[in-house]
């Protein structure tokens, strides 16, 4: 019940936040409408951090306690950080191709960085498929999760370290959000937008956790299923 | 509006893709959980 609460507050926020940044702030002066990509961008990146963060979390938890709840956790942080991914990228390239000229970049660090960030995660994915043993799933797909986590502090340092096409960061560089110079508007929407998809973020991760925790009983059941079968045949002969 | 078919295209296929990401997990759950109930 809470949940559903949850997911409803959450598709309201979102709708909200989405109907404020398209048709009540106001377009930027220097890069018109376009700019008005940037919010649903900007949240969309944090989130993709937000959720490989939890999957490195949940990774080591599980070497370290070896609870399978961790392995769901896990999981659910690695889908839905490579759906937040895909859309910080297509968000990128659709802000990117109007005000920078072009969509894409491969010399552009934060690009190219992003692009391994989503590649390393969907290999993760992928990993989690080559064996149905949940234990030695969830210790492969750990150790996995947490060296691909170092990318994540790459990805958001790369416009500080390298130079390149990208803008240097929004989140976490306060000089920028909490410019006094910044229309209110502006901040306060981003801010908004932030609130509304990290609302979304948490009612899904919760859905995708439900989800990885019913998978890994379903295989349970077949497990015993098949054993039971074998020690009939056994039994039988 | 400017660009609109870049904002157009960048908000459709975010919440677009969010909405059916939702609508899909709600589903899979769903057979999940009706396969769990099965098994018990």
């Amino acid at each position: 019940m809470k949940t559903r609460v949850l997911g409803i507050a959450a598709l309201v926020a979102v709708l909200v936040t989405v109907y404020v940044a398209l048709a009540i702030v106001p377009p930027d002066r220097n890069q018109g409408d376009a700019q008005r990509i940037m919010y649903p961008h900007v949240a969309s990146a944090w989130l993709a951090y937000l959720s490989f963060g939890v999957t490195a979390l949940s990774g080591i938890a599980w070497l370290w306690k070896r609870d399978l709840r961790f392995d769901a956790l896990a999981l659910a942080g690695a889908e839905i950080g490579v759906m937040f991914t895909a859309f910080a990228i297509w968000g990128g390239m659709m802000w990117g191709d109007p005000v920078w000229g072009v969509m894409w970049q491969w010399e552009d660090p934060r690009l190219t960085t992003t692009a391994l960030l989503l590649a390393l995660y969907v290999g993760y994915l992928l990993l989690r498929r080559l064996t149905d043993d949940p234990e030695r799933r969830a210790t492969r797909a750990a150790i996995v999760g947490v060296v691909a986590a170092v990318d994540i502090p790459i990805v958001h340092f790369s416009v500080e370290w390298w130079r390149g096409l990208h803008q240097t960061a929004t989140i976490g560089s306060p000089d920028r959000i909490l410019d006094p110079a910044a229309p209110m508007a502006f901040v306060g929407t981003l801010l908004g937008m932030l609130g509304a998809f990290t609302l979304a973020w948490l009612y899904l991760m919760i859905r995708r956790y439900q989800l990885a925790r019913a998978e890994m009983r379903n295989e349970e059941s077949a497990r015993r299923v098949t054993l039971r079968r074998a020690r009939t045949a056994e039994a039988a002969q | 509006m400017d660009d609109a078919g870049y904002v157009i295209a960048a908000y459709g296929v975010i919440v677009g893709g969010l909405g059916l990401y939702t609508v899909t997990l709600w589903r899979r759950l769903r057979a999940a959980r009706d396969r769990d109930d099965e098994a018990r």
